[in-house]
Parts: structure tokens; sequence; C-alpha cells
């Protein structure tokens, strides 16, 4: 098999005999070929038949369905269709996109990215609190406009040193995040569906309390019915007009029409936002503030994290196929 | 401390200069136009027996040699590049600065400027801004920064802090620095071009001396490489800022971060077309709560060397 593309020349009658697993949807450079070594990819846009057709044809052989990127979202009708699913492999840490009580309900196991975009994601809500509080975008900006020479020195910004950061979700990537902003001499508290009993992090039950007891919110939590605004108005409000939110985790985890209020009428001090409700529509008011720093989505984007999240696939797939424990199986 | 004639070189901060209008005999020299400049150092060279600088305006010979009186120089900074201090020496003029009170600032700095460059953050917000966010899963890969080697230039205060926050990100650390650190656990090279070639982030934390003058020379650049990143926290003299222009534009280094530049606030305007780069506007210490520190720090200074007190936070 040549390594440049083993895909391509391993023999018909080989890739007959690799385990089925199923797609809805193109998979892009590199997961693709790489899956494709290992694995008899099924493609129903390739097919002349209508989707439905063509998953009634393969509804045999499709125990392992590949979920890759938010769409289209593995609903109840498409699980209906899969009789013989067993595992749903997502590519993401987050699993809003996947109907997770329908697959319990069938016995169909979940598999995420594990711990595969834990150290970006944080790395990156680190960036943004930094970005936010010490105005590296709009001070860039400034500079790449020529104003520093005409109106003179950038207003002052603000220290991160002893802010109290309220992180909601602390599971990896909250640790993760913890860890980092702990060395920068912040004080950690947080709010989880419960309290971890190994963790000495200040524990808040409810999130308004945490956010009248914080100077920044890192919202690291999974996007499900619960937590969906969980950051709404009354939160704000708490957290106050020093306040700056920084968000990586999903869009609807804020209540995205009232964060948008609270900045223009400065009842919060700032957000660093990588995710929005409606990506990728991102609210226009935004465009024209200093005090927001603004990404496109991209907090897992780099080649470690992309090879390390094709590991967890691959792994898991695997695992399956010889039935052995799931590497990243979602808990509930 | 009123009969204390202090000279302000800059408006630097309202509270510092509100503070010093108040208690002493506030001379400022920018009120005076550059050309009269000498005429009125000469006319109150009588009453001055402080001088008030920082990163920008210090105490340069023209000024000591015209304030026969000068009894200390206070620097509303950690930097004294600006201070002739060869002259302080000779003539016992006291020196202080203002260190500690913005070694996290800097340091937190020098991390977000360095992980806002891997990672490509200014330039996101710069795509979002402009409406360029059409299709979702629209992007590039950037480069990860946890478990990057950092390469320090200058252990002292702020390296070390550096250092810290680095290593809670699983950073590698090394550095060089004039002599090896005792108690310390970092690698340490013996010179700036072993530094550069074993590290993927270069950061700058020094102090600029006669000697640190383009310390980041052509061949420090070259050696860091396309893949390698440039963050200086220390002073624009550090870089020979013609070579890494050209390096970044070339693509023989990979990114730059810069707070601080040859020429401030004049900025070659090359570097504005670049997207590898991230230009802040020398804001190192520029928070609130620091600057405040600051002021009271140069004011603390003064008035322990009126009451013939200990100085706080002396140089010289």
């Amino acid at each position: 098999m040549s390594a440049e593309n083993p895909a391509a020349e391993t023999p018909a009658v080989e890739r007959e005999r690799l385990p089925p697993v199923l797609l809805l949807r193109p998979l892009s450079f590199p997961f693709h070929d790489a899956l494709a070594t290992k694995f008899r990819l099924l493609k129903p846009w390739e097919s002349p038949l209508p989707r439905d057709e063509f998953l009634a044809a393969h509804a045999g052989d499709a125990r392992a369905l590949l979920s890759f990127g938010p769409s289209p979202t593995i609903d109840a009708e498409i699980l209906a269709c899969l009789p013989n699913l067993e595992l749903v492999v997502a590519f993401s840490t987050g699993v809003n996109h996947i109907d997770v009580a329908e697959c319990r309900r069938r016995g169909i196991a979940v598999t995420n990215a594990g711990n595969a975009f834990t150290e970006d994601v944080a790395d990156y809500a680190v960036a943004l609190l930094i970005d936010v509080l010490r105005q590296i975008s709009a001070a860039d900006r400034y500079v790449r406009r020529g104003l520093w020479p005409i109106n003179g020195d950038y207003p002052l910004g603000h220290k991160l040193g002893g802010k109290r950061v309220g992180i909601v979700g602390l599971g990896s990537i909250g640790s993760a995040v913890a860890k980092r902003l702990e060395a920068f001499g912040c004080t950690i508290q947080y709010h989880s569906r419960s309290r971890k009993p190994s963790i000495s992090y200040k524990f808040f039950s409810d999130v308004a309390n945490l956010a009248a007891e914080s100077d920044v919110l890192v919202i690291t939590c999974a996007l499900n019915t619960e937590t969906h605004h969980i950051i709404n108005k009354e939160v704000m409000l708490a957290l106050g007009k020093d306040g700056v939110i920084i968000n990586v985790g999903r869009g609807a985890l804020v209540d995205e029409k009232e964060l948008v209020k609270c900045l223009m009428e400065e009842e919060i001090g700032g957000a660093g936002l990588d995710v929005f409700e409606n990506e990728p529509a991102v609210p226009q008011e935004l465009f024209h503030v200093d005090n927001v720093v603004l990404s496109h989505h991209k907090a897992v984007f780099t080649p470690e994290s992309f090879q390390g999240v094709l590991e967890v696939v691959m792994g898991n797939l695997e695992a399956f196929f010889s039935d052995r424990p799931l590497l990243s199986p979602i808990s509930e | 401390m009123e009969s204390l004639g202090v000279l302000l070189t800059l408006p630097m901060n309202p509270y510092l200069e509100a503070e010093l209008h108040r208690r002493c005999h506030l001379f400022r020299l920018w009120e005076s136009p550059p050309a009269r400049r000498k005429d009125f150092l000469r006319a109150n060279a009588p009453s001055i027996r402080a001088v008030v600088g920082n990163a920008a305006v210090g105490a340069d010979p023209e000024t000591i040699d015209a304030l026969p009186r000068l009894e200390i120089v206070a620097s509303y900074s950690v930097g004294l590049d600006k201070v002739d201090l060869a002259r302080c020496r000779e003539r016992g003029i006291r020196v202080t600065y203002t260190p500690d009170v913005l070694t996290d600032d800097a340091a937190d700095l020098a991390i977000g400027l360095s992980i806002a460059t891997l990672r490509r953050l200014c330039e996101a917000d710069r795509y979002v801004r402009a409406g360029s966010w059409k299709a979702k899963g629209d992007y590039k890969l950037t480069s990860r920064f946890s478990g990057k080697t950092v390469g320090i230039l200058g252990l002292g205060r702020i390296g070390l802090s550096v250092a810290k926050r680095a290593e809670a990100f699983g950073c590698p650390i090394c550095y060089h620095s004039r002599t090896k650190k005792p108690n310390v656990n970092y690698k340490y090279f013996p010179s700036v071009l072993e530094l550069a070639g074993n590290c993927d982030v270069l950061i700058v934390a020094c102090s600029l001396t006669e000697e640190t003058r383009h310390i980041i020379n052509h061949e420090v650049i070259k050696t860091l490489g396309p893949k390698g990143v440039l963050v200086n926290i220390g002073r624009g003299p550090h870089v020979d800022e013609p070579e890494l222009i050209s390096a970044l534009v070339e693509g023989r280094l990979g990114a730059a971060a810069l707070d601080v530049y040859e020429h401030e606030p004049d900025i070659p305007e090359e570097l504005f077309r670049l997207e590898n780069v991230v230009l802040t506007p020398h804001v190192g210490s520029a928070t609130w709560e620091t600057r405040k520190a600051m002021a009271d720090l140069v004011l603390g200074n003064l008035e322990a060397h009126v009451l013939n007190k200990p100085l706080l936070t002396p140089f010289l």
C-alpha cells in the first residue's frame, strides 16, 4: 500500500472486508483518507438513491455512524432509519446536535472528541480574556489606522491578576482554563451541575450567585436543554458593569440579544466570543465596539487538535469493531 | 514637599501630575516649545531638584547638565534606558524606578501576545468585523500555543513571571541571560543565537543597554526561522527593525508580536499590511491598577528623598 494514496490502492476485495461506517456528509482532508484506509465509508450523497432509500438499503451495514460537523443533526428521524445502529462517533466536544436521549433509549453509544481539543480551547479562552482586558485587538486596530502618532497613547486597560474568574462548567476544558488562569494570579470559582468533591475551588450552585461574586465568567459547559441561555439577563446584571464574559462553548449558552443590549448599555464591561447563536451571523452592533473580541468558531482549528481528534475517532471506531471499551463515551 | 521643584517630562498620568502639582512645585517640560526648551530649563534650573520621566522621555545628558541642582530622577517606568545613568552616578544623583508593580501586567501581555499571534486572534477579529464570515467552517489552521518551547531573553522579574505563566500551558522553558541563574530549573543557553535555535516562541524581556541594542539581529531572526515567533515586550532598539520587517515580509520569520518600536510612536507602515504580526502601542504596563501603583511609587520615592528616608525603589 502506498503511503500517499492508501485508499485508492487498497484492492476492492480488501476494502469490502473493512468494517462499514456511515457518513451523512463529506469529510474534509485529512480525515477522509485516514479513515478510508481502515473503514469502508458509506456515502449516501454519492448514490443516485435519495438518502432515505440509501439508508434503508444499507441499514444492515450501518452499525456505526460518523457525525462530522453540527449538521445534519442526528435526530430521531434519522435514528429511526438505522435500526442496527449501535454507535455515533462525533468529531466535536459538544454533542448538542445529537439527540442523545433518543440514542440512550435505543441503546446507541455516543462518543465525542474526548480531550483532543482541551488545550487549544483553553488557550483560546485565556487569549480572548487577555485580549478583552488589555485591548490587544482594539489597540492593534488603532495602531494599523496610524492613530498612535496622531491621538497619542491608547486608553488604559485592566489588570488580569487578582480577578475573580467564574468557570461555568468545570469539565476538562474548564479545568484547563482554571489551571492556566491560576498562574496569572486569578481566583478561580465555578458552577457545575454538581459540586466536584476533589476540587478546592469555591463551588456555586447558582450561576447568578457565581456572577455576582466574579469579575469574569468563562463559559465552558455543554449545551443541552438545561443550559440553554444559562447566561441570561439576570446573570449579566449580577456580573456587573466591569464584568467580562468569555464564551468558547456554544452560542446558545448565552442569551445573545440580551448580551448585545447589556454591552450597548454598558451593563457589562466586555466580552470575548468564539461562538454565536446563529453562526455565521454575528450581531452587527458588535462590529463597532472596542470592548468585544470576535472570532469565527475556530478555537479547535490547529493541526494538533485535528490530529488529536482523528486519533480519538479512529480509536473509538477500532475499539467498537473489536468489542473493546470505547475511548470517549459521553457521560450523562 | 512643597519646596521640591519637579520637572515632569510628559503628561504621562493625570493623577500623578495632579499630585505633583498639589504637593510639589511642578514644572511641565512639554509646555515650552522644543525650540525654547534650553531657555526653559535654564530659567527654572535653580528650582528643579527632581525629574520625573518615563519610557518615552527620561533624563538625557543635556537635561541633566542643564540642572545643576538635580538630586533625584524618579522614573515612571522600570526601564532606565532613557536615563543617563553614568552621569547620574558621576554627580551622585539618585535614580528610582518602578519594578515589581508592573511585572504581572508585562508578563500577562507577553503571553496574551504570544497566543494571539500563534492563533491569529486579531486576524479573526478583523475577519468577523469585516463581515467576511459567510459560511460555517470557514477557517484555516493556526498553531497551538500549549506545549511550545518558550525562550526568554532576560530572566529578570518580568522574564521569570513570563516563565511561570507559560509553564501552566505545559511549555518547556529555556532562557538566555548575562549570567546563568542559580536555583532556576529552566535550560540555560549561553548565547541568544543558541536560544533562538532551541525555542518556538522567543520573548524579549531584558533591559536595554549598549550590549543588548539590536541583540535580535539578522542571524537570530534567521535562526528563529519560518515557523518561529518573536515577541518584544522589552524596548524597540532590542530588535533590528528593518531586518525584522523584511524577514516577516519574506517569510524568513514566521510571525511577531511587538509592543515596542525603535521610534515610537512612529511605526513602519509595512507592518500595518502584515497578517502575521500583532501590534500594540507600548501598553506593557497600561492598566489603571498598575499605572496608579507606579504613580504612587514615584510620589513615595520623592517623599522619602525629601524626608531623608530610605528610597522605596532605588536603582542608584
